[in-house]
């Protein structure tokens, strides 16, 4: 069953076209990556479906429903969690109101907020202080738990591993396989190991046109196609 | 050795020390007591009420990225309503009976901020609204409303100066020894605090609070949590111009004579206050406001032909140091 | 009948030479006392706007200290007279220091708050301005307070002096205009002003100025490319601060007579505004048109108020709307619905057929 179908998206940025004729599905309860070198529109996919963006031309569906020209607060209250290159950390909130203006209702799920300190103990040690003080590996736990403190459909995440040190990609890499078994999520980035630990289907952007789009087993088989594609062999 | 310097002072508390150190630096300067205290009294209720017609501006361009240059019509609004007000329970106010002054004074007031509340809310929609997101043309567009407002403001009270009554309990001042302070100056430091702490409860508390201080830093990031951010906006909008508004109506009672030039004199103190404090941040604005206040005070005593300038220089000073103001909200 | 921008410009231009060609004559061809100050407060006008607009328009920045500097050149000349005399030097020497003090103080905001953002930058021109102000009717004693200063000028622009003389001493007349030093004074204004205006006209066609419509199309990518913003807005800023000194200057003389209202107030300020508004931001010519329409309306249009006044005096409210005391607040309205529904002003809306671009 597909999650969200993306089909002949093409997004303007002032006079420029970044995206052109951009098409793929995301099956429910997999792990999808979207790989691709800087530049290549990796994260204007995530805005565009997010709704931050509006397409030019093309069509996004959310199950069944379209996701294009819906207000972005609008697609986030669908269950659909962006978490951004940025992080998108309030810096002069504490990580205890961080966590909380992502919750629908103002409260916490007690469990599954225990099951987060758990994943991540740097929330509950800094829960308290301002979230400028976090280092960034922090910063992207939060941003990630901040993301999963309530049940969602779908994640759309861009390079949670940017910057980060090999242990806390490592320690990410656990995270993440854990939040999977539960929830669709589309993934950006350029770490080509973690996506191939996480994926299970894959598409290349190059230059915003779909450069490629399958399995994972089988691309991760070819080393001349990932060659070709990402200039670099596993 | 500056960086050290200043990372120390902000450990103790950074920049909300630098009113004490004026104050103090005045005290050195003015060496009576008693007049240092009437003057730092003077310039604490003089802050107190330009932190309430500033801090709507400042929030509201935190949060909306909306700089209104026509906020102080509020200010100018709401002194003159309350004004009318004072003067047309003239006779509650003089009685001797508190509990009537005190009414006339709620009247005045609330006269004041509901207007500023409604204003503020036509404001948003009418002017505002259809210039988001480009800066030059809020800028003229206010303007243009701020010379609509003034206009007005001639037209319904005339061009002469208008004389505002006080309630009988505020007249007068309280006396010990050799110090003495006005009782009205009392209570403007009183409702101005109350207001921030009103303010700073509602924002530091509150869902709404919470709602208010992420979109200042970054509204975005608030719409991709799921909350239409821009139906907040026009109620800050709203809230900001009551405020103005009740400072203008403070201002009238501590004036006690008030002309239609009002608005346009409060622009640019207010204007000053903003930027030495920052934008966005109720604590910036209430620095700023209280800086002005006790250095306008202080300067009007010790070398009175430099009161206004003073303002102006302590401005350039700080931007030197800050070029964004002592308390921005974070971007 | 749509027009395309080539047509647009050309009417723009042709309108802005017709006015320009007037102004040449206007001794001759309106001969009223009246009608050559309003002549040459058009001329003062259109080279101020047009200075302001390389600002605003064409470099984006707004600035609320424009007045100031307008102010700064005239006290500059006023107090030289009134100190030294009426004599050339006088006005070169307090001409001089005006403009000198005007760049400077331009230069030293600019550097001080060019590099904060926009807005910021507004609010302290404003702050600025303001003070100016005060501190201009404070130190009474160099600048006349509010009365302001009356001196006398040049001796070839009094009033009585004959600049051309028959055999028998009186001054000659060509088509019924006396050859006096009013007309002299007048003609100084005007050629003043246009070699200003063509001055910054050929800067916003140099290289110079293409550098100044990229920063203000986009700041950011200025900086990547290379070039210094700060350091270009800094020289506009001084720039046209000079310019608006030097009209400052010449006005002193053509006024004799130099004081807060005519010089240094918010009133000059939102003048400029508004013509800039009026005429277009962004075009050069749109000044010229700007600044006619607008002081035009301001000389002709309170004598249609008094007279609307005086035929609807019986009537209950309409007296209150038309009195000519109040045409600021109409003048408001107008502003803001220009500013709503035709930002782009005349030039802006004839060369660009865009309506809220």
């Amino acid at each position: 069953m597909t999650c969200l179908s993306i089909e002949g998206v093409q997004t303007n940025i002032g006079r420029y076209s970044v995206l052109h004729d951009v098409s793929f599905d995301v099956p429910e309860g997999e792990v999808f990556v979207l790989l691709g070198r800087n530049g290549a529109g990796k994260t204007t996919t995530l805005r565009s479906i997010m709704g931050l963006w509006s397409p030019h031309e093309g069509s996004i569906r959310f199950r069944n429903t379209q996701l294009r020209g819906l207000h972005c607060s609008d697609i986030a209250r669908m269950g659909i969690a962006y978490v951004p290159e940025d992080m998108g950390i309030f810096s002069s909130l504490t990580v205890a109101e961080n966590m909380l203006l992502a919750t629908r209702g103002g409260h916490f799920d007690k469990p599954r907020l225990r099951r987060i300190y758990e994943l991540f103990p740097a929330i509950e040690e800094f829960w308290h202080s301002s979230a400028g003080v976090l280092s960034g590996g922090q910063k992207q736990m939060l941003a990630v738990a901040r993301a999963i403190v309530e049940p969602r459909e779908m994640l759309l995440i861009d390079e949670p591993t940017k910057g980060l040190s090999p242990a806390i990609v490592d320690a990410m890499a656990e995270v993440f396989k854990e939040i999977a078994k539960s929830t669709t999520i589309l993934l950006v980035e350029q770490n080509f190991e973690f996506a191939l630990e996480l994926g299970q289907q894959l598409a290349v952007l190059e230059d915003g046109r779909i450069a490629h789009h399958g399995s994972m087993e089988v691309f991760a088989a070819d080393s001349d196609l990932q060659n070709c594609l990402l200039s670099l062999a596993v | 050795m500056m960086q050290q310097l200043s990372t120390k002072i902000g450990k103790l508390g950074g920049v909300y020390w630098l009113p004490v150190v004026v104050a103090l630096i005045a005290f050195v300067l003015i060496k009576v007591p008693s007049t240092w205290a009437t003057l730092t009294v003077a310039g604490l209720a003089m802050g107190m009420m330009i932190f309430l017609m500033a801090s709507g501006l400042s929030l509201v361009f935190g949060l909306m990225d909306v700089l209104n240059f026509g906020h102080s019509a509020f200010v100018s609004f709401g002194a003159f309503i309350a004004a009318s007000v004072l003067v047309g329970l003239s006779s509650w106010l003089s009685s001797d009976n508190t509990l009537l002054n005190m009414v006339a004074l709620l009247l005045a007031i609330s006269a004041a901020v509901m207007f500023g509340a409604l204003a503020g809310w036509f404001f948003e929609r009418v002017i505002v609204r259809p210039v988001y997101g480009d800066h030059l043309r809020q800028i003229l567009i206010t303007m243009g409303a701020l010379i609509v407002a003034e206009q007005i403001v001639l037209v319904i009270w005339g061009g002469s100066p208008m004389s505002v009554p006080r309630p009988r309990m505020l007249e007068g001042a309280l006396i010990w020894g050799d110090f003495s302070v006005e009782k009205y100056r009392i209570f403007a430091v009183i409702l101005g605090v109350l207001a921030y702490v009103g303010l700073y409860l509602v924002l530091n508390l509150t869902r709404v609070g919470l709602l208010i201080r992420a979109g200042v830093e970054s509204r975005d990031m608030v719409e991709t949590l799921g909350f239409r951010i821009d139906r907040l906006f026009i109620s800050v909008f709203a809230v900001g111009s009551a405020l103005a508004a009740m400072g203008g109506a403070m201002w009238a009672g501590y004036q006690t004579l008030i002309s239609p030039a009002l608005g346009q004199e409060m622009m640019i103190i207010v204007f000053i206050v903003v930027i030495i404090g920052g934008l966005g941040s109720i604590q910036g604005t209430l620095l700023g406001a209280l800086m002005v206040g006790l250095m306008g005070n202080y300067v009007a005593f010790l070398a009175p032909k430099l009161a206004l300038a003073s303002s102006m220089i302590l401005m350039v000073i700080i931007l030197l140091w800050r070029p964004n103001g002592l308390k921005p909200a974070l971007k | 009948m749509t027009i395309n921008a080539t047509q647009g410009r050309l009417i723009v231009r042709t309108l802005a030479i017709t006015i320009g060609v007037l102004l040449l004559v206007a001794p001759f061809l309106f001969p009223a006392v009246r009608s050559l100050e309003v002549a040459a407060r058009i001329c003062v006008f259109i080279a101020l706007v047009a200075s302001y607009d390389l600002l605003i328009g064409y470099t984006g920045i707004v600035s609320f200290a424009h007045t100031l500097f307008f102010g700064l050149g005239a006290y500059g000349c006023a107090i030289g007279l009134k100190q030294m005399g009426p004599s050339w030097d006088s006005v070169l020497v307090g001409g001089a220091i005006g403009v000198l003090v005007a760049i400077l103080l331009a230069f030293l905001i600019g550097l001080l708050s060019l590099r904060v953002k926009a807005i910021f930058f507004a609010m302290v021109t404003l702050a600025v301005a303001s003070v100016a102000m005060v501190l201009a009717n404070q130190f009474s004693g160099y600048t006349g307070g509010e009365d302001g200063l009356t001196y006398r000028v040049p001796e070839l622009f009094k009033t009585a002096t004959k600049v051309m003389t028959d055999e028998s001493g009186r001054v000659i007349k060509v088509l019924g205009v006396k050859l006096n030093g009013k007309l002299a004074a007048y003609y100084f204004v005007f050629s003043v002003c246009l070699l200003l205006f063509l001055l910054m006209l050929r800067l916003t066609i140099s290289p110079l100025g293409r550098v100044l419509f990229s920063i203000r199309e986009n700041e950011l990518r200025a900086e990547a490319i290379g070039y210094r913003v700060v350091a270009y807005r800094t020289f506009v800023f001084s720039f046209a601060a000079a310019i608006a000194a030097i009209v400052g200057v010449v006005y002193a003389i053509w006024l004799k007579y130099t004081g807060p209202e005519t010089s240094l107030s918010l009133t000059i300020m939102i003048d400029i505004l508004l013509m800039v508004v009026i005429g277009g931001m962004g075009t050069l010519w749109g000044a010229v048109l700007g600044a006619t329409v607008l002081v035009l309306a301001q000389y002709y249009l309170r004598d249609v108020m008094s007279a609307g006044v005086s035929l609807t005096a019986d009537l209950p409210i309409l007296p209150i709307i038309l009195n000519p005391d109040h045409w600021l607040l109409w003048l408001g309205l107008v502003f803001i619905l220009l500013v709503y529904s035709f930002p782009a002003g005349l030039a802006g809306t004839l060369i660009y057929r865009q309506e809220g671009d």
